[in-house]
């Protein structure tokens, strides 16, 4: 764990020991819940969930990346570590996901002011070591640019699905890309959230701490506002119509389109016998062969692993993809036709 | 295949792997390597773990396979079945075959083998005699396939040494035995990622997926500044040696670019890409669990085999990748298509008994083009 001073710990309140802290600070969680001077640090927490849920960032009392004031930093990081105890206790996934989420991205712009800071090395390096430690990236300073290798910078971006992210559009040289710190921080964004999401749900429940339960209560019915239905319109998304075309003809589809179109189909609940006579046209059909390679991507032969419909990505890269309008942000095949209600 | 064939070409893939153990060697860390087997008109045998050269010769001589294989990836346990070996990291291979680069003499030596009638012609879209459109298509490449399969090679060497530092020594290249070559690259920090990110990478080497924005083609207020300079280091400069050609005529087609628009600039970058993007096979780069053909074993599209290029300019697959016998044999030939294999030109044939050397023969076999007379 790194070392962190006072108002980092403000900044980054998730790589505190939760525990620990308030025990050095001389409180206890049932504290909290009776004493009327520390009572409003609940609504403080409640009301940083709030925030979260409603899609925004939190807006600390941290000036700049200064405190505005002495008594400020402990409330900073109580409002994290009791927000997180009412999420324990109201048991809502949901929340605790856009609860991290937004904390991510707060940390994410203290992440970046830190990186950019041309006056202070310290709180540069320290922003390094974070993205270093916890994301396992390589970040080095060239210029007014970040360098980080390749192969780190692929294992993050390939969870973007935004263009601009494609090693492609990056300047790529000697086997490092260059970001700006902005970039930098986005690119471990998820991660950062992953991060914090897990932390949460390994940290322990408490029980029920009097004190805790109207804003236990109000978080649960909060939580209802975020449950929809999908309905789906049942029509096949263009790649798979493309391919369905092209073994209709009796022309030759190749392995990659087939594997799509059986993945895809697999999970839409057909079942080896309804697809196999679709390949009956290709230029190269057998029926055994097809059996075999269909009861194997089912799972149902072989090792038994099911495999599953490619990303629209992949199959933008096998140039299976042959996106319409309707298609807009949907990041699998799987997805096509799915309205929210 | 005809019995009869499979003996004979069998019969000489294992007195090619008798004579030539000096060119069939096991790759480096041996242990951590899958193999695997086909042998004619049989599946694929895999899950294989070898030890040495040794074990690897017995396994040619028991089984005198029609293709041998080896995984470019390295498993703790690469015997057992795929979830269980425990993937450590893979190669990076990258597969460039002329039949994916769109080349015009295609035409003029790919013939249509019909499924349903067995009927051989000219490169067609439905069989001749019987209508059919079940049709297998077999090419014999020509010099401008093999040039232009190691003109990609070269782009592909260029931007691995350009952008991604890597050092000349750890490039090999392989003539595959038929149509294309395999580049390894070895001892990277490339090593260690997966597959999602290998499709990004084969997409970088494509040059697919590119925004306008990236070669400074801006959706809202675009002005000249961003646009790229012949001497910038990756993809940017490529791109502006493409499409300027020279300094004198940069400015004047940026202001067309410019004129043009946001969604003309893709166009024109997807035409770009055609040109200078390197025709990698993706779905190879993107495979971590995939076996390859072992270098020095022969390729049972052709008889020929996996060669390493030493002086990849100098090298002639048809000539230097020809290890087959010359003893004569008569065989049954029906090859529409003129031929060159150790710089004997043969063919066509039409349906005529002719006698050839052992490794024309077994060419034509394999291309379904003959059988044994």
């Amino acid at each position: 764990m790194l070392a962190l001073g006072q108002d980092e710990i403000a900044k980054y309140p998730f790589l505190a020991d939760a525990g620990q802290y308030l025990k050095d600070k001389g409180f206890s969680l049932e504290q909290f819940g009776t004493d009327p001077d520390l009572k409003n640090l609940i609504d403080k927490a409640f009301d940083r969930i709030q925030v979260a849920a409603d899609g925004k960032i939190y807006k600390s009392d941290l000036i700049g990346d200064q405190v505005s004031k002495e008594a400020a930093l402990p409330r900073e990081v109580f409002s994290f570590l009791l927000a997180i105890v009412l999420l324990k206790l109201s048991g809502m996934h949901t929340l605790i996901k856009r609860f991290a989420l937004a904390e991510a991205r707060r940390a994410e712009k203290y992440l970046e002011k830190d990186l950019a800071n041309i006056s202070d090395e310290s709180k540069k390096q320290l922003a390094i070591r974070v993205i270093n430690d916890l994301f396992s990236v390589q970040v080095e300073k060239i210029d007014e640019h970040f360098i980080i290798p390749v192969s780190d910078y692929l294992k993050h971006s390939i969870n973007f699905h935004e263009r601009e992210w494609k090693l492609i559009n990056r300047h790529v040289e000697a086997g490092q890309v260059f970001l700006t710190p902005h970039e930098t921080v986005r690119l471990i964004r998820k991660e950062l959230g992953t991060y914090i999401n897990s932390k949460i749900i390994n940290a322990k429940t408490p029980i029920m701490i009097p004190g805790f339960e109207d804003s236990v209560q109000k978080l649960v019915s909060l939580s209802k506002k975020f449950s929809t239905f999908t309905v789906t319109t049942g029509e096949y998304p263009p790649c798979i119509k493309h391919a369905i075309d092209v073994l209709e003809k009796g022309e030759n589809l190749p392995h990659s389109g087939r594997f799509m179109l059986a993945t895809f189909l697999l999970s839409k609940g057909q079942s080896v016998e309804q697809i196999a006579p679709l390949f009956k046209n290709a230029p190269d059909y057998n029926e055994r062969v097809t059996l075999y390679q269909l009861n194997h991507l089912a799972g149902t032969s072989g090792s038994a692993t099911k495999y599953l419909c490619p990303s629209c990505e992949k199959l933008k890269t096998q140039s299976l993809c042959f996106a319409i309008p309707e298609c807009d942000n949907i990041i699998s095949p799987l997805q096509f036709g799915k309205k929210k209600q | 295949m005809k019995e009869s064939n499979i003996k004979f070409v069998e019969g000489s893939f294992k007195k090619y792997y008798f004579d030539h153990f000096d060119l069939i060697k096991v790759p480096e860390r041996t242990s951590e390597r899958e193999f695997g087997y086909q042998k004619f008109n049989s599946g694929m045998t895999r899950h294989i773990s070898i030890k040495d050269d040794k074990e690897l010769h017995l396994l040619l001589m028991q089984n005198t396979p029609s293709d041998v294989y080896c995984s470019n990836a390295y498993y703790t346990f690469p015997n057992l079945p795929m979830n269980e070996k425990d993937w450590k990291e893979a190669d990076l291979i990258f597969d460039i075959d002329a039949k994916d680069l769109q080349l015009e003499c295609r035409n003029e030596h790919t013939i249509s083998i019909c499924n349903d009638c067995n009927n051989i012609s000219k490169n067609n879209q439905q069989c001749e005699k019987c209508n059919s459109t079940k049709l297998e298509k077999k090419s014999l490449p020509c010099n401008n396939c093999i040039n232009s399969s190691k003109n990609e090679v070269d782009k592909l060497s260029k931007i691995l040494i350009e952008d991604f530092s890597i050092p000349k020594e750890n490039i090999h290249v392989y003539f595959s035995g038929n149509e294309g070559f395999h580049v390894y690259v070895f001892n990277t920090q490339l090593q260690n990622i997966g597959s999602r990110e290998r499709s990004e990478l084969a997409d970088y080497f494509l040059l697919n997926g590119a925004i306008p924005e990236t070669f400074g083609m801006k959706k809202f207020k675009p002005d000249r500044s961003s646009f790229p300079d012949f001497n910038e280091k990756g993809w940017r400069g490529r791109f502006s040696n493409e499409v300027f050609g020279a300094k004198s005529k940069r400015s004047k087609i940026i202001s067309e670019l410019l004129s043009n628009g946001y969604s003309s600039f893709q166009k024109t970058i997807e035409n770009v890409s055609d040109k200078i993007g390197v025709k990698i096979d993706p779905n190879v780069t993107m495979d971590i669990h995939r076996i390859f053909r072992l270098p020095g074993s022969i390729n049972s599209k052709s008889g020929l085999t996996k060669t390493f290029c030493k002086d990849l300019a100098k090298f002639d697959g048809y000539q230097d990748s020809v290890f087959l016998n010359d003893d004569t044999v008569e065989v049954l030939a029906n090859c529409p298509i003129r031929f060159r294999l150790k710089n004997k030109q043969f063919g066509p044939f039409n349906n005529e008994k002719v006698t050839v050397p052992t490794y024309a023969a077994v060419y034509m076999i394999c291309k379904k083009l003959a059988t044994i007379a």
